[in-house]
């Protein structure tokens, strides 16, 4: 065959179809935006009942609770097959990363299947994010003793 | 007499391919090719509450429908060679476990429809069974859940991606009657050019049927225009835009090539991006469309490919390439 991987990697590069990255950059901003807009109309009315800390406490346990609820009927899917990062983003991407793998896993079972993986896509974010948290909390404590 | 000769098998009294059903999910219920499956099943899940099963179920129709056809009953099957996407071929297993028929299991990933059928055609021809089972298939949501995220994780496909189609196929051989010649089959070769990416499998699978066209026509004495069409698996547009490209580079003109990927559904407008993949795919696509023109003269030569792609979900995340394969199937009208 006249062909090596090399060139077969130029010939595959030159053939691929591109992504609107316009508008789905478009799409990922005003689907994503309105997400953040829900997320401040929700905190200001929480903050009508409670203080601002709490509220946004609130805010960010009413997000998720909504996110997991569109998860249920597979209306997260298909917002996020349309807008990509506008629905990844913010907060309810990650409640729906671990609603969508505890719905999946179900069938093995509430300890082998949903016990055990349900941060199957999650789990990187919590992993990393505590070892960064981790880091920037020795990188603190070196700041305070200069 | 039968001869091999190079990387084919050419039959000195073809084997039939006399019976065949397939079966189809709901994406493919509202494709292109939905008037002409047997059995469709709008509801994905076929009643139950898992994926893996609901696959089986779609398969055991599919197996029992075309036995039904054929006026067979489960122990005239002499051996049954199947196989799915699904990790050890379960799908498989447990249809084979309904059915009760001599089987032997097996894993071509998309490529399994070819694959069986060349293996059923050798057998048949050789006279070891006078009724010899090929059958194989795939799920969107078994192979989406064991391949790649949560069907409800709210991700976005990049264009380069193909649907795995809901389907199923199965054909019954035997070496005499009436029906479709399978004249001569090539197995093919593991190609693996250096392709990581799972979200093109088009173009991970590409050199393999490049390599097992050339082999066939060397082997055959053949060029693509002696064919009414020449089918390839599961390309998608990526793959079938590079096929064309390497095969001219190599000489040949595949101006009457078809994709299965991008014949079982409408693929502009039912969001399957560059097309549909599965075994299933190409396994539907030759019992619903390829084997029914060739069986009411429309056409009188066709070679269907299955194209698959042989990683699994550890060796791809360990970095791994995607190694692929095609086997050939020489397919003609019965004279008179």
């Amino acid at each position: 065959m006249k062909l090596d991987p090399e060139r077969y990697a130029k010939m595959t590069r030159e053939a691929l179809p591109h992504s609107p990255v316009l508008k789905d950059c478009l799409w990922a901003f005003f689907v994503g935006g309105t997400i953040c807009l829900l997320g401040e109309i929700l905190r200001q009315s929480w903050m009508l009942l409670y203080d601002k800390e709490l509220a946004g406490a609130l805010t960010s346990i009413s997000l998720i609770f909504l996110s997991a609820l569109v998860t249920l009927p597979g209306w997260y899917q298909k917002l996020g097959a349309k807008v990509g990062a506008g629905t990844l983003v913010p907060i309810t991407g990650f409640a729906n990363s671990v609603v969508s793998a505890a719905i999946e896993f179900k069938a093995e079972g509430w300890v082998t299947g949903v016990g055990a993986r349900i941060f199957i896509i999650a789990g990187p974010v919590i992993a990393y994010g505590t070892l960064a948290s981790w880091v920037w909390g020795i990188v603190y404590w070196i700041m305070g003793k200069l | 007499m039968t001869v091999r000769n190079g990387d084919t098998v050419i039959f000195h009294t073809p084997p039939i391919i006399h019976t065949w059903a397939s079966a189809g999910g709901k994406k493919e219920s509202e494709g292109p090719l939905a008037d002409a499956f047997d059995l469709l099943f709008p509801d994905t899940s076929c009643g139950t509450s898992k994926w893996e099963q609901a696959e089986s179920i779609l398969q055991q129709k599919c197996v029992e429908h075309c036995l039904k056809k054929a006026s067979l009953d489960p122990d005239q099957i002499d051996l049954a060679f199947g196989g799915d996407l699904q990790a050890q071929c379960t799908a498989s297993n447990y249809t084979m476990r309904a059915v009760g028929a001599p089987y032997a299991g097996l894993y071509g990933a998309c490529s399994t429809m070819a694959e069986g059928l060349c293996l059923a055609a050798c057998f048949a021809a050789a006279g070891y069974g006078k009724q010899v089972l090929a059958f194989t298939s795939s799920h969107f949501c078994a192979a989406e859940r064991q391949f790649r995220t949560p069907l409800d994780y709210g991700g976005k496909r990049p264009p380069t991606a193909q649907w795995t189609a809901t389907a199923a196929g199965a054909c019954l051989l035997s070496p005499g009657g009436k029906g479709v010649a399978v004249h001569s089959v090539t197995f093919g070769r593991v190609q693996d050019y250096d392709v990581h990416d799972i979200n093109n499998m088009g173009a991970a699978m590409m050199p393999a049927a490049v390599s097992t066209l050339m082999h066939h026509f060397d082997d055959t004495g053949t060029v693509p225009a002696d064919y009414d069409a020449v089918f390839t698996g599961d390309l998608g547009q990526v793959g079938s835009g590079l096929l064309h490209r390497q095969m001219l580079a190599e000489g040949y003109d595949l101006a009457n090539h078809r994709d299965c990927g991008c014949l079982l559904y409408d693929v502009g407008n039912q969001h399957v991006q560059a097309g549909g993949s599965g075994a299933g795919c190409s396994a539907a696509v030759l019992c619903t469309h390829v084997l029914p023109r060739l069986a009411d003269g429309r056409w009188k030569r066709v070679l269907f490919l299955s194209t698959g792609a042989l990683m699994s979900q550890t060796t791809y995340l360990q970095g791994e390439s995607i190694p692929g394969i095609a086997h050939a199937v020489e397919l003609r009208a019965q004279e008179g």
